[in-house]
């Protein structure tokens, strides 16, 4: 039976880093040669685990970025007291090995055969699994229409800018800046608050799809800003990062 | 056998001169970590108390003010978490373990230290008496911080920092080893940290 | 501290159960809360992985990984 993935019993798995690109100064894109990588649905993850030459291990768990089909890539956004994302962000190279485990998750994922309205919630690095709804909202040239809130710090937070400017018609993008706005942005301001919300989401009459994503205290804040605005629970899909952005 | 990822060491480090104080397969810290297993208990001061206990019936109970009212020590002492890392003169004020079971008639073996959110630890009662185990309620000179344990924990800095359980509202005196929640999980028992007994049959 | 979700204790349920628990639901056995795990409230804790329910924090579910070992305990699931 050519081509039939085997099925093996998920562990963990060494891949190569083939390329990486600086997304923001402190965030960077880290492109992966998986042997035998399964291939991999929107909005999960893997898990990554560093081993030091004294047997000292440390994980983390990185959301795919990467829509299905392209190669593996993560976004790995740099934190000041971090202990892995300095090494993934300025240590790793082009040629290095990375241990990972996945992909895994199928609560936070998107299939376009689920045609509701699709309203994306990030919150800093949160961005990045949403990123990759996005792409295989566009791979497999699905006419559900978007609309994506992405809160960041400043306007040099925000990651993946110029792609998601690009998009066009169903996909609608609003940036809200947290903590200083550049002269004469025209974009929201401060956090993202239940008046946001009913501005910017889709009516819950509409009956969409929810999938939100960054640190702890910012999924709790908007999920329940959105089950006030009438969506069902169930229909708000929460991912919570740590306070570092990773998890 | 892992891949070594090239180039990573952590946040580990042992300063020149401490090795002797590091325990085996540990790394020290300038940070104070928060390790938490469920949400952190807000008893009130006026609801507190420490109890010794025996066969469900309580021997002994103090209130918060009768608490601070006993004969209390400040000690730095070196702590040794079974995750790894080690905090070296680390300053606590407390009430002696010695102070609170001499003041019930008692010749169990054990104890099992119980704590609000259900936190379980056993210690043998030669561990926690002899000038070294408190019931701690300041850290470094200030009152204990519920992440870290407060109002008051317990303190057996000799071995690892599991034993030294968070939110604790007293003891139970008992005659065998009862395995506490972390044991019961596969802990040690006891949690030598000079012996790395980190894990049951360890 | 700041707690996660089951979505971080996917990758180990995947290993540990052999798929991904993250989208199954659970009942708690002590409040009758129906949840799926990747909603659950999980304490990062490097002794174990804990999951605890989002309406009334009791335990759910406990896993360690001990000397190659992994354990799961689940009496806090009906």
């Amino acid at each position: 039976m050519e081509g039939t993935a085997v099925q093996r019993r998920l562990t963990w798995q060494v891949a190569n880093v083939t390329a990486t690109v600086s997304e923001t100064p402190s965030v960077r894109t880290i492109t992966l040669a998986v042997p035998d990588w399964p291939g991999h649905r929107a909005g999960q993850h893997l898990d990554v685990r560093l081993t030091a030459d004294d047997g000292y291990t440390a994980e983390r768990s990185y959301s795919i970025a990467s829509a299905p089909g392209e190669p593996v890539a993560l976004t790995v956004e740099r934190l000041d007291d971090g202990e892995v994302s300095p090494y993934l962000t300025e240590d790793l190279r082009v040629g290095d090995q990375l241990e990972l485990r996945g992909p895994v998750g199928g609560y936070f994922v998107w299939e376009p055969t689920d045609m509701a309205p699709l309203l994306l919630v990030a919150g800093g690095s949160g961005v990045v699994p949403l990123r990759a709804i996005v792409r295989e909202r566009q791979r497999r040239r699905s006419d559900v229409p978007v609309r994506l809130l992405y809160s960041s710090r400043t306007l040099a937070d925000v990651i993946y800018r110029d792609e998601l400017d690009s998009y066009g018609d169903g996909i609608s993008v609003s940036y809200t800046l947290t903590r200083a706005q550049p002269p004469g942005w025209t974009g929201h301001a401060g956090r993202v608050t239940p008046a946001l919300l009913a501005e910017v989401a889709w009516p819950a009459h509409e009956g969409p799809l929810a999938f939100v994503c960054g640190p702890t205290s910012f999924v709790e804040t908007v999920a329940e800003g959105l089950v006030g605005l009438g969506y069902p629970a169930d229909r708000v899909k929460t991912e919570r990062f740590g306070a570092s952005g990773g998890r | 056998m892992s891949p070594i990822s090239r180039g990573f060491r952590g946040r580990r480090s042992t300063p020149a001169g401490e090795e002797g104080r590091v325990p085996p397969g540990q790394y020290v810290t300038k940070d104070f970590p928060v390790l938490s297993a469920g949400p952190t208990p807000h008893t009130p001061l006026d609801r507190w108390t420490f109890s010794i206990r025996r066969n469900n019936s309580e021997l002994k109970s103090w209130s918060w003010d009768e608490f601070q009212a006993l004969p209390a020590e400040t000690v730095t002492v070196d702590i040794h978490c079974v995750t790894r890392w080690s905090k070296l003169d680390t300053q606590w004020r407390g009430v002696s373990m010695d102070t609170l079971l001499g003041a019930v008639d008692h010749d169990e073996g054990y104890i099992l230290a119980f704590c609000d959110g259900g936190y379980t630890t056993n210690l043998p009662i030669a561990d926690v008496t002899g000038g070294r185990a408190w019931v701690a309620y300041e850290y470094d000179g200030q009152p204990l911080q519920p992440e870290h344990g407060g109002p008051a924990r317990l303190l057996v800095p000799h071995l690892y920092f599991w034993k030294s359980a968070k939110w604790v509202r007293g003891v139970e005196l008992l005659d065998h080893d009862e395995p506490g929640f972390w044991e019961t999980y596969g802990y040690n028992m006891y949690g030598d940290p000079w012996k790395e007994q980190r894990y049951s049959g360890d | 501290m700041e707690t996660l979700d089951g979505n971080a204790l996917a990758g180990l349920f995947a290993e540990v159960f052999g798929e991904d628990m993250t989208n199954t639901v659970i009942t708690c056995r002590t409040c009758g809360t129906t949840q799926v795990i990747g909603e659950t409230v999980v304490y990062p804790n490097p002794m174990a992985a804990i999951a605890r329910c989002r309406t009334c924090t009791q335990l759910l579910i406990l896993i360690t990984q001990i000397h190659g070992v992994s354990c799961v305990d689940m009496l806090g699931v009906a």
